[in-house]
């Protein structure tokens, strides 16, 4: 209790210190995104760029856990493709018939189903952890809401990292500097370059396009409702105005006996 | 106005055991109100529509929500991925609480411009200052529920403000926390209240409608109704003028639900709650800022801290009795307003400070959102004791010394007037 006690009132008066850390990475510049604007939607071919991206690169660290298989049907999947993409992936099966939960010394395991969440590429935090030299590599599902500017951050750190840091920057081993990132040092290596994955529709395989097309998919993770949001919005605002429109030549016409 | 007598025999037969139709008829066909209203006058009914949305929001949610520190953050993801427009409803409900408070601020405003709290609507007045600290417990009890990172630090900062009170402060801060930290038992009980108390608001309106049955509306010249000539029956008059104000509002709301839904909530919100590691930058809602920068103004070394300092009060007691005496002050805002003039139309140095005032609420706003470094802090000291000079020393000076303008002898006189000019 006393760590929290004296963790929130540091908090609440000293916030200065860590903010201003914070502070000095620069504003990300905006992207334009397909998904922006009034009619904004998700380009499809490029979801599923970015889902590979996902899964042959970012995966390999970070989980996606508020994401089924099953979800990637909005993508422009097939059912049968899901199924084959989940089969890829194992999970603890838990226990038999029996009551066994090990088959021989290891956890019983069975393939993953389009019902199941993405499976996490590590057991625990602690195995997360143990692989990433001391560092926890975060869950990427609700990355672009969770952050100021989301997707512009996203791309902005994706393509931000220096090869070398700035003089009178000292950076330890194991890390790395970016220009986004609050503070500028980050245990994440650069995780994408030029021809890091191999398209498969044609597109070209610059750095820029592989980031645009993973933080394209992040976002729709991250907001898998938007497409239909924004156009039962359009509707709903053609509705309201014209409501509202009748009400005030309503209410025009009830009062035009006052005075 | 008089009483209505019913001609179909089965509403008469009800009637005249429950007299239902008599008392919707007195509250809308048969209540006057003064005719010269104007659009300022909208909120209070758009503030009952934010009420009911969020009520039954709210109950929607709740069939989905779990209130558990393991699971109430993905039972909230849950909501927006799988639950059918579960991602509507709870939009709904998030922009909701700050349109809540978008409206009453508006609401509170127009009553301090135009001097609705003035006699002989007090208590219309402290029902309304009720409604409001009701608001702003259920306010921050939401936040906490959706268990990100700002609803557990948010909830942790708060409930220590009550460490602040000398001896038994920390035991009340554990009877709070139902234990030693910010955990289920909180959660839990924090989950209990914030559905009550929208019961409790909801009652609360009923006694704020039923004092201004009784004491009628104010209106933008202050001076009462006194013949029929000055009012208009609230059916259908105002009954369509403010059905407009709900389909203008609500064009404002849904913009941000279906457009920029996250635009008023803190990113971190989005991270689930992990007492381990604080965010840099803890803030409240934008709603509370204001009040949270009156907190933060009272360091050892502020200016406006050295006279609690003289009483032996520690900084983070002084912070947290002005925050409080910030709205208790309100309470005698009645009795602090002298002026023999009501309204702000007929007041010009009332009209000037009174808008300072509400410059002076941004300002601690601004400073409130931002962290406490450099200018701001002075800033913060200044504006903080300008917000109690205002209510204090401002409204009681002015209410003695100012000159005010001639008032009109009726509102209907005034209307006939300014018609007449109009045409001219």
């Amino acid at each position: 209790m006393r760590k929290i006690v004296l963790s929130a009132l540091a908090a609440l008066t000293l916030t200065a210190g860590a903010a201003q850390a914070a502070g000095n990475a620069p504003k990300p510049e905006a992207q334009d995104w397909t998904f922006n604007g009034l009619f904004g939607n998700y380009d499809e071919a490029q979801l599923k760029r970015g889902f590979q991206i996902y899964r042959e690169v970012c995966g390999g660290c970070h989980s996606l856990r508020l994401v089924a298989y099953r979800n990637l049907e909005a993508i422009g999947f097939t059912k049968d493709e899901i199924k084959e993409i989940a089969a890829e992936y194992e999970l603890p099966a838990g226990p038999n018939e029996d009551g066994e939960i090990l088959e021989d010394g290891e956890l019983r395991m069975r393939s993953a189903k389009p019902f199941d969440k993405f499976v996490p590429p590590f057991a625990n935090e602690m195995a997360a952890k143990a692989g990433n030299g001391g560092a926890l590599p975060p869950d990427l599902s609700l990355m672009n809401k969770s952050r100021v500017s989301g997707p512009d951050y996203v791309y902005a750190l994706l393509t931000g990292y220096l090869e070398e840091a700035p003089e009178g920057v000292e950076i330890p081993d194991g890390m790395y500097y970016n220009k986004y990132f609050p503070g500028h040092q980050i245990s994440m290596a650069p995780p994408l370059d030029a021809e890091t994955v191999e398209y498969e529709d044609g597109t070209e395989p610059t750095l820029e396009n592989h980031a645009k097309d993973i933080v394209a998919f992040m976002n729709w993770a991250a907001a898998p409702e938007l497409e239909e949001r924004k156009s039962l919005g359009i509707k709903v605002m053609l509705f309201l105005i014209l409501l509202t429109a009748m009400f005030y030549a309503l209410k025009k016409r009830i009062w035009a006996d006052v005075h | 106005m008089s009483d209505v007598t019913w001609k179909n025999p089965v509403i008469k037969w009800v009637d005249s055991r429950l007299p239902v139709f008599s008392m919707l008829h007195h509250s809308t066909a048969g209540y006057p109100t003064p005719k010269n209203l104007n659009y300022w006058w909208n909120f209070g009914s758009l503030a009952l529509t934010v009420l009911v949305i969020m009520i039954l929001t709210g109950i929607f949610l709740v069939m989905n929500y779990v209130p558990h520190t393991s699971m109430a953050f993905d039972s909230v993801e849950r909501i927006m991925r799988d639950v059918n427009y579960g991602w509507l409803i709870r939009y709904l409900h998030m922009n909701g609480a700050s349109m809540f408070f978008i409206v009453v601020y508006i609401h509170m405003f127009r009553a301090l411009y135009y001097g609705s709290y003035r006699a002989p609507r007090e208590i219309l007045w402290f029902v309304g200052l009720a409604i409001y600290l009701a608001m702003m417990a259920t306010g921050f009890l939401g936040y906490v529920l959706p268990w990100g990172q700002m609803s557990f630090w948010g909830a942790t900062v708060i409930t220590n403000l009550f460490s602040a009170i000398p001896l038994i402060g920390d035991p009340i801060v554990t009877w709070l926390w139902g234990g030693y930290s910010v955990d289920n038992p909180t959660l839990n009980r924090f989950f209990s209240l914030h559905y009550l108390l929208p019961f409790v608001i909801a009652a609360l309106v009923g006694v704020h409608l039923w004092a201004l049955h009784v004491v009628k509306s104010s209106n933008p010249l202050g001076v009462e109704m006194k013949t029929e000539s000055d009012s208009i029956p609230f059916h259908p008059y105002y009954t369509i003028k403010d059905l407009y104000g709900v389909g203008l509002f609500m064009i404002f709301f849904l913009a941000f639900v279906f457009w920029a839904p996250d635009f008023l909530g803190h990113p971190d919100n989005y991270i689930e709650a992990n007492p381990m590691v604080t965010p840099p930058h803890i803030v409240p809602e934008w709603y509370y800022l204001p009040f949270y920068a009156i907190l933060r103004a009272f360091t050892a070394d502020a200016f406006i801290y050295q006279p609690f300092s003289l009483l032996f009060i520690t900084p983070k007691l002084a912070g947290v009795i002005a925050m409080f005496g910030a709205i208790i002050i309100l309470f005698f805002l009645p009795w602090l307003d002298r002026s023999k003039v009501r309204s702000a139309k007929f007041r010009p140095l009332y009209q000037g400070f009174f808008w300072i005032f509400v410059i002076d609420c941004f300002v601690l706003g601004y400073v409130g959102a931002k962290p406490a470094e450099g200018v701001l802090v002075v800033v913060g000291q200044w504006a903080t004791l300008y917000y109690f000079a205002h209510i204090l020393v401002f409204i009681p000076l002015l209410g003695m010394f100012e000159k005010t303008k001639p008032v009109p002898d009726s509102i209907a006189s005034a209307v006939t007037k300014a018609a007449k000019t109009e045409e001219a």
